[in-house]
């Protein structure tokens, strides 16, 4: 099934009553089984875009829709991975996969086998019983990531899942996403601001204008699968994520200096 | 040439606060023991203020004979009610003003008009609408613990993490789901500061009801012995107050810890 973004736009009205548009109006399209990153410099509106693809957050023109043959007996669904992790730290790490199949209806004890297959896919096996505090902020992720594979969505999205994690553990969970994706072919829509970790798992990768976001290109990633860590000294990678920084390494700049303007004034 | 060497030693020593947990105990001996003292030598006459052996000695015949019994039943029959029923309503109105606008609006100037009244004020006003008997008495204490649960419980609603509402919404919850699991247990902490402070405040108002209007009771055993000048009897019913406060305060501090098992630390 693949998610189609058309014409989505957004505007804020902040507290003067000045309208900010976060997004111009942004169009595309993610296929079924693909690997899409939204990628964008800071302040560009992407995480207002995923907000809106997930029904967070209502979008001021045009509509989000799913397009397909439907899966029996469900409407689709999208699950959202957070870069807080935002897990309920008053259940345990199975009870946190479980929450989607509770809120879809499904009975106890296929909740419980779905939950136990997502939780040996993300490496929770044997970790099921602890509560969020007691892990480190890698497998707080990993449980952010199988409570929303759990739910099976017809979409995926990733906030930036893995920028409040030290370099080390994000490259690591950077492969183990990729493995769980070889497996699955999920589809998914990965946000980041980082041009590397988007050349480096995505086919394709959508750039985003700074503020009001709209879409600058989209680049196709011509890489071979599956991807390896040896594979980022590769010219095609090298070359795709020079020329990525060159679309956006003036929006960058202008981002920095707009945000000091906007400290300056701040209240 | 001479060569210093100064050593960097620890700045922070007069920080530090241990526990002096032997300090503790010994404080509350030598309280009581400087008491008995006091009585002993006929420094103080034992009709003001009778010695802690007496007392313990008066409450022991005062168990023997089931008299204290009778009093802690009623009094405890009272307060289960009236904590009770206040807090139920308290959780219940503080989850609803603080999850529906609306509910918001309306209950909020009222609260803030009435939480301000003195509770006790109302008894004659309760007893004229309910009667001389055990309903007032309870409607009294379920009021003063209603208002501060109440208070709590809002500001635990209100507190949730917008991230975790956000997270639960974006994997379906609808609204009663979520209140159910994410704002009961985000305000689960504040609900438990709620109810301590209510058993401090119901145990005030149920003394301050028995000893207006009541035939039994510890509030109505220390006024009536104040009465007839039994000091010793007196004593007896205020060291039990005592050890209700702290034995309810403990009781709440591990049924917190028993429900909130997700806590750090």
């Amino acid at each position: 099934m693949q998610v189609v973004i058309e014409r989505v736009a957004k505007t804020f009205h902040d507290r003067r009553g000045r309208d900010v548009v976060a997004l111009g109006q942004v169009d595309f399209a993610v296929e079924s089984r693909e690997f899409v990153a939204l990628l964008g410099p800071s302040g560009c509106g992407k995480s207002t875009l995923l907000g809106i693809i997930a029904g967070l957050l209502p979008a001021s023109a045009g509509r989000v829709y799913f397009e397909g043959e439907p899966r029996p007996g469900r409407a689709p669904v999208t699950a959202t991975v957070f870069q807080e992790f935002a897990l309920f730290p008053w259940r345990t790490v199975r009870a946190n996969v479980e929450f989607g199949l509770e809120e879809l209806g499904i009975s106890g004890l296929e909740r419980a086998e779905r939950a136990r297959h997502y939780l040996d896919m993300t490496g929770l096996g044997g970790f099921e019983g602890k509560y969020p505090h007691q892990l480190s902020g890698g497998m707080r992720q990993r449980v952010g990531i199988a409570r929303a594979l759990a739910v099976e969505p017809a979409v995926l999205l990733l906030d930036e899942p893995f920028s409040a994690l030290d370099a080390q553990t994000r490259t690591l969970m950077m492969d183990e996403l990729l493995a769980i994706w070889e497996r699955t072919r999920q589809t998914i829509l990965y946000v980041t601001h980082n041009i590397q970790e988007a050349v480096f798992m995505a086919d394709r990768v959508i750039v985003l204008s700074r503020r009001p976001g709209e879409v600058l290109e989209i680049v196709p990633i011509k890489l071979p699968r599956p991807r390896r860590e040896s594979q980022q000294g590769d010219p095609v990678f090298v070359q795709t994520a020079d020329r990525i920084w060159g679309l956006i390494k003036s929006q960058a700049q202008a981002a920095l200096l707009d945000d000091e303007i906007v400290a300056e004034r701040g209240p | 040439m001479a060569v210093e060497r100064l050593v960097v030693v620890d700045r922070t020593a007069f920080l530090r606060r241990p526990d002096y947990r032997a300090v503790r105990v010994l404080a509350l001996l030598g309280l009581v023991l400087a008491w008995e003292l006091v009585t002993r030598t006929g420094w103080v006459s034992s009709l003001f203020l009778p010695s802690p052996s007496g007392v313990l000695a008066e409450g022991l015949d005062m168990v023997r004979s089931g008299q204290l019994f009778v009093h802690l039943l009623r009094s405890l029959e009272r307060l289960a009610w009236g904590f009770g029923i206040g807090a139920l309503a308290g959780v219940g109105v503080g989850v609803g003003v603080g999850f529906f606008a609306l509910a918001d609006a309306v209950v909020q100037p009222i609260i803030a008009a009435t939480f301000p009244i003195p509770k006790i004020a109302l008894l004659p006003l309760l007893i004229l609408w309910l009667g001389i008997g055990e309903a007032s008495k309870v409607a009294v204490v379920a009021l003063g613990v209603f208002f501060p649960m109440a208070i709590n419980t809002y500001a635990g609603v209100r507190q949730a993490d917008p991230l975790l509402i956000r997270a639960a919404v974006s994997f379906g919850a609808g609204r009663w789901s979520l209140i159910r699991k994410v704002i009961l247990p985000s305000a689960l902490p504040m609900v438990f500061a709620g109810l301590k402070l209510g058993a401090g405040i119901a145990l005030l108002l149920l003394v301050a009801a028995e000893q207006i209007a009541a035939d039994a009771g510890i509030g109505f055993l220390i006024l009536q012995s104040g009465n007839l000048m039994e000091t010793t009897r007196l004593m007896v019913g205020i060291v039990v107050l005592s050890l209700l406060g702290v034995a309810s305060y403990w009781a709440l501090g591990a049924l917190e810890r028993a429900v909130i098992r997700w806590r750090h630390t």
